[in-house]
Formats: C-alpha cells, structure tokens, sequence
C-alpha cells in the first residue's frame, strides 16, 4: 500500500490535488493511505517551495500546482 | 520499440499544436486591429448613438471586453510557457550566495517570471532563506512577484501605451529593490517566528527539478490560460463594466478636482484606500482607463492600483504564520512608501 502525502496549507488548488488522487486510485482500484499535511513547518521539512506538493513513501515527486492527471496515473 | 511510439506520437501531438498557435495568432492579430470598427457596428446597429451617454457606456464596453480579453489570453500564455523555465527550485539556485544590492535587482527581476500564488509565499519565503539568499534580497522577489504583474503590464501598454508600461515597469522595479535593501539594512532576521529559525539551522532538502519537452511547455501555457482567464474573466466584466459606467456618465474633468494632479493629498488617500482592498490587475484596470479618462492624474491612479495589487490583507495573513508582526509592518510600510514616492513622481513626470 503507497502512502500518499499532499502538502498544502488548504488553498483550492491543494484541494483539487487530493480530490484526483482519491478518483484515480479508486478507479485504477489502487490501495492508497491518504493524508493531508496543512502545517507549515511539516511542510516546509519536505523541502518544497511551492505548495501543492505530492509525497510517496517520504519521496517528493511533485512541488507547485495541481498535478496532471497522466502523472498521478503513473504514480500508482 | 515503445519509446519510437510515445515519441511520434508526442512530435505530432507538437506539430498540431504549433499549426494552432500560428492559426491563433493570425486570428488575434485580426480581430485586434478590427477591434473599434466592431464596436462601432454593433452599438449602431442596436441603434445607439456615441453622443449618447448610454451609447458611450457600451461602446466602451464593447471595445474594452474583447480588448482586454484578448490581450489577457495572449499574455498568459506566453508568461505559461516562460514560467517553465523559471521554477522557484531554478530562481532559488540562481539568487542564493548573492550579495545585497546585485541580489536584489536579480531577485525583483526573476519575480516578474517566477510562477507565483500568494497560498505559496511562506513555503517559498522559506525555501529562499534557507538556501541562503539573504532576507532583504527575498523580500525583494516577494515585493516584485505581485507588483511588477505581467497582466498589468501588457494591459498598460495596450491601453496608454508602452511609456507608461516601461514607467510602471521601471517604478515597480525599483520599490521591489529599494524596499528589499532597506528590510536587509534593518536586520530583521531575529523577526521570523521561531519555527522558521529552526528550519534555517537545519540542513536543506533537495528537490530535483524536471526535464520539460517543448509539448509539456505549450501544454503547460495552455493549462495557464485555462486556469487564470477561466479565474479572473469574471472581474474582467465588472471592472470593464464600472469603467463603461465612469466613462459614459461622469461628467468630464470630474475626477481633476479630488484626484488631479495638484491635490497632495490624493496619492496618500489613493494607498490607504487601496490596501485593503484586493483584486487582480486584470479587473482594476478598466477603471483605471476610465478614471484617467474623466481627469484623474496618472500617478494618483497607479498608486492606488498598485497597492490594491501588492498589498493585500490575504497575503499578509498568510506571511503572519512565518514573520512576527514587527516584520510584517515593516515590509507593509516599507512598500507603502515605495508606492507613495512612485506616484508622487509620476504626477510629477507627467
């Protein structure tokens, strides 16, 4: 099972981010932990300089807007 | 075998995209120099004429919708695709281990081309600090990145002309670097909340950045029109739609006498007024050609529109979390200052 982190501190864009990792690992059927980090100081120790930021099993794999949806299909 | 595929598949995807920009900005260019002969036909066919205080109103509206549309549609996607090759990873290496003074002019310059949203400002404030860039020259990029706006910009230039872009471009600028150098004078490092000291002293992670085709750069100047026009067109509409109403029915040289250019006061009240008050360049400026129009002095104008651009309430809630409030008002009144001068001096110039 992945673990997936979004990193943001709630604007819209953030929010679109979780909503299309939900939808695409629901119907790719994927088993997915789902968490979203808001607090500015966990954020910042991913190193990411621009929010929304996407975390896999600890490893940044995308910083700075909402993530093409091909993308986030290659991820699971 | 599989990768010949993707990649013919993407050198197409290429080719189809170049045929529509090219077929695009033909269109552009045409429905552009056509714009005032359109309007015309359309407020005479509805059989208004333009002696009219209605009639001026919506030839106004006519003329500017599309006008500023189109300008819009073309400004942001060429800032889309510029912002590729400016990520805040690839701003970040270029400013950090500069000095003061040369950091500032580069770090104010790269905020005008650095995608920026005001949900990101601490995350980056942060990442830039860390990296070493120093905390006036930082300042510096968060001051230009809102103010020095390419939207303003281009909608300047089409509507006064490029003198008066090239002066708010200049003047922009200039409060951006100014104002980051007196913040690094001060010394106000011991300002941030102590979170942020923390992370400064520990160590710094890397985040690689990617390899972008040309596909993905057209595609991303795509997403960027869709995203920002898709947002803003709405107070596009209202900000033309006051300006028609200024332009149509306030009487002429109405504004001279509370914002012409020999009333002190008007620059000062023209700030106060506008830092509370928070919209996007694209939706001030209508008004701002309208009130101009009616006499107000171009500096009195600009100075208003700038502080309603670069100082917003929202922001400076969002920058709360990392700076303490005496930063906060520090940099607030640092650019209130700036902006003040810069209208002054317009009013003056012009």
């Amino acid at each position: 099972m992945k673990n997936i982190k979004v990193l943001g501190t709630g604007c819209a864009n953030c929010r679109t981010t979780v909503a299309l990792v939900e939808a695409v690992a629901r119907e790719k059927g994927v088993e997915i932990s789902l968490e979203k980090v808001e607090n500015l100081p966990d954020i910042m120790s991913y190193g990411v300089m621009s929010t929304p930021g996407v975390v896999i099993d600890g490893q940044v794999v995308h910083a700075g807007g909402v993530p093409a949806r091909s993308k986030v299909e290659g991820w699971l | 075998m599989n990768v010949s595929v993707v990649d013919k598949t993407a050198s197409a995807k290429l080719t189809w995209w170049l045929i529509g920009i090219g077929l695009g900005g033909v269109l552009w260019i045409a429905v552009y120099s056509q714009l005032t002969a359109l309007a015309d036909a359309v407020v005479s066919a509805v059989g208004l004429s333009r002696g009219t205080h209605l009639g001026e109103a919506v030839h106004f509206f006519l003329y500017d919708t599309p006008k500023v549309l189109l300008l819009l549609t073309g400004i942001v996607f060429v800032m889309g695709v510029i912002q590729t090759f400016f990520s805040p990873e690839r701003t970040r290496a270029l400013l950090s281990g500069k000095q003061e003074g040369i950091g500032n002019v580069l770090a104010a310059t790269l905020g005008i081309v650095t995608p920026f949203c005001s949900c990101s400002a601490v995350p980056l404030f942060i990442g830039f600090l860390s990296a070493g860039v120093p905390l006036g020259v930082t300042f510096s990029f968060l001051i230009s990145a809102p103010m020095v706006n390419e939207i303003a910009l281009v909608l300047l230039f089409g509507m006064f002309g490029w003198k008066v872009a090239a002066l708010y471009l200049g003047m922009g600028l200039l409060v951006a670097i100014v104002a980051g150098m007196v913040i690094g004078k001060l010394r106000m490092e011991r300002h941030l909340e102590d979170w942020v000291q923390k992370i400064l002293a520990g160590q710094v992670a890397q985040v690689n950045g990617e390899q972008l085709s040309w596909l993905e750069r057209l595609q991303a100047g795509g997403a960027h029109v869709r995203e920002i026009v898709g947002k803003v067109w709405p107070y596009v509409l209202v900000g033309i739609a006051l300006g028609a109403g200024i332009h149509g029915y306030v009487p002429e040289d109405f504004m001279a006498s509370f914002m012409g250019r020999d009333v002190w006061w008007a620059v000062p009240a023209a700030v106060l007024l506008g830092v509370p008050m928070y919209t996007n360049a694209a939706g001030i400026i209508p008004i701002v050609e309208a009130l101009i129009g009616k006499g107000a002095a171009l500096g009195t104008v600009l100075a208003f529109m700038m502080a309603v651009i670069a100082l917003s309430a929202p922001e400076m809630i969002i920058l709360r979390k990392a700076l303490r409030p005496t930063l906060i008002a520090t940099f607030a009144g640092v650019v209130a200052t700036g902006i003040l001068l810069v209208g002054y001096i317009f009013n003056w110039l012009l």
